[in-house]
């Protein structure tokens, strides 16, 4: 299931202008990350994926369907969305009414709720909140409400904004092991995030945005190799990346698994020999 | 300078001790990062040192909690708060709701200090102006993205001057630029003699800035020490802390990393570590 972006643009009623044209497409089966500085548009970008947006100009559409001529209900049955805030998100009294809201309201037989509810709290680690009420919980564990909440929807389409924040260690590798699992299940999936190691690990393409236009979009490692569009995009290269840098390799490496492979293997880089920086 | 003496604290009407028998003093001027899993007590931490517990949150505490000289449960919390700022981890929940723009926001604790009036201007603009903000100084505080508003949090408390902040997740929601101005601001206010307190998960940016790091784990002080002994401790990982990258690249790396060098915590030792040991 595909994303079509065409010349996008979206003013707020304010007078703001949040996105000027903005094309793009994201193939079935991709996972890709939105980066850039706080106020880029990212966030805009991804709302008109799910249609809670529209676009004052230009035309969105998801698998061949222009959003301009559907409802957000509608919608919700091919695009998940993640909201950054889980405030935005979460009103029923427990978790577990909570998760299953989606799938309920999509009209989804007893079993197959039961069995995505089900999924979607162990893959957050919530199967022992289920009772609770959303607020007894911490900021942390409600984005994983939020996040349990849209995968039991199980959409071919998955959006998730900042699905990182305020997570501890364990948190973020469910993040990570969840965009696994929605990829082996071949998911679309577009995340935005801030978090440029989190995003080197789990990501394949980069899309990077800056005062309201993409100004590159490529395969990660390329991306974070290009320090003028980092520069650009006011965003910091991943750990490894600035690590590498300073050995002086020629091709920088942006995991830790991609750094020990190489150096396992000899291979800095195309010559082999360290230019310096 | 914050002394803990067998702290413990529980919630009131809960049976759970949230923190347990905690003791450690932190000098002027330091910059201690705090870490820990989700549900560890970090937060119910900052809020003991900051007097919400027990003056706002109430609950039992035992043991002695004394910041910049005065007891904390015999103090009035109007008089702790002129000295102790406290970021708590939800920016919205510390917005005042009596102000109408930023610029009102941040000289609302200075009003309330009575801070005379030029005083008061030239501390805003000088805050909004380090944490890049200024052009927000006329707007909304409600109108404002979570990272601005963690960054109007943060100001709000850096322009009261106080001598010990708190700061719980200040960075949560801030892009990588507005996270490192947090962190080199902080880096600063330490410097002018300020104790700075940072709960933070970003690992790698912590042993950059602090001068030492408490490990918290179910309510007890595991670990207490300089960043390159305490995050580089192999129980980390076990505590669902996790380490930093480059702690990581140099376990995962160990044939290539020299034998019997620490293992790194910073971009700088990793690459002398990795330096030394290339072929």
């Amino acid at each position: 299931m595909s994303i079509r972006v065409e010349g996008l643009h979206f003013g707020y009623p304010d007078g703001v202008t949040a996105l000027c044209g903005v094309d793009l497409v994201v193939e079935s089966g991709e996972r890709i990350a939105i980066i850039g500085e706080n106020g880029a548009g990212k966030t805009t970008l991804v709302r008109h994926f799910n249609g809670i947006m529209k676009p004052t100009s230009g035309r969105v559409l998801v698998n061949g369907v222009d959003t301009a001529t559907r409802e957000v209900s509608q919608l919700a049955r091919e695009v998940g969305y993640v909201f950054q805030n889980p405030h935005e998100q979460l009103f029923a009294r427990t978790v577990r009414a909570e998760v299953e809201f989606g799938p309920r309201n999509l009209g989804y037989p007893a079993g197959r709720r039961r069995r995505l509810v089900d999924w979607a709290l162990e893959a957050t680690r919530l199967t022992a909140h289920s009772d609770a009420h959303p607020y007894e919980l911490s900021l942390a564990e409600r984005k994983r409400v939020a996040i349990a909440s849209v995968l039991a929807m199980d959409t071919p389409i998955v959006v998730l904004d900042e699905p990182t924040t305020g997570q501890d260690c364990a948190g973020v590798n469910d993040v990570g092991s969840i965009l696994a699992q929605l990829r082996d299940s071949g998911r679309t999936v577009v995340g935005v995030t801030h978090d440029m190691d989190f995003c080197a690990e789990n990501f394949d393409r980069v899309v990077v945005m800056a005062r309201g236009r993409i100004v590159a979009d490529g395969p990660t490692a390329e991306i974070f190799r290009d320090d003028a569009v980092l520069a650009e995009a006011a965003v910091e290269a991943p750990s490894m990346t600035r690590l590498t840098r300073r050995l002086g390799w020629n091709r920088s490496a942006i995991t830790v698994e991609e750094l020990v492979s190489r150096l396992d293997h000899r291979e800095r880089g195309p010559s082999d020999h360290p230019h310096g920086q | 300078m914050i002394r803990l003496e067998s702290l413990s604290y529980r919630y009131a009407e809960t049976p759970t001790t949230v923190l347990r028998q905690i003791s450690l003093t932190i000098p002027k001027g330091q910059l201690v990062g705090v870490v820990g899993p989700s549900g560890a007590g970090k937060t119910t931490l900052a809020q003991v040192m900051s007097g919400f517990i027990p003056h706002v949150f109430g609950g039992e505490v035992t043991g002695a909690v004394t910041v910049a000289g005065r007891s904390v449960r015999n103090t009035p919390l109007p008089l702790l708060v002129s000295d102790i700022g406290l970021v708590s981890q939800n920016p919205f929940n510390q917005l005042s709701g009596a102000k109408f723009s930023v610029a009102e926001e941040l000289a609302f604790g200075l009003e309330n200090l009575g801070v005379p009036r030029g005083e008061m201007v030239s501390r805003v603009d000088e805050t909004l102006r380090r944490l890049r903000i200024a052009h927000l100084a006329e707007r909304s505080p409600y109108q404002l993205s979570g990272g601005q508003q963690q960054l109007v949090a943060i100001g709000s408390m850096m322009v009261m001057r106080p001598g010990v902040l708190v700061l719980d997740e200040p960075t949560s929601q801030l892009d990588p630029a507005g996270s490192g101005l947090v962190f080199d601001a902080l880096g600063e206010l330490r410097e002018r003699g300020v104790t700075v307190v940072l709960i933070e998960h970003k690992l790698e940016q912590l042993a950059e800035v602090a001068d030492r790091i408490l490990a918290l784990v179910d309510g007890e002080l595991r670990m207490d020490g300089p960043p390159s002994t305490v995050l580089a401790a192999d129980e980390l990982a076990d505590w669902g802390i996790g380490r930093t990258r480059f702690t990581a690249a140099a376990v995962a790396a160990a044939t290539h990393w020299p034998c019997g060098r620490p293992l790194p915590v910073t971009l700088a030792e990793a690459a002398a570590g990795f330096a030394e040991g290339a072929p």
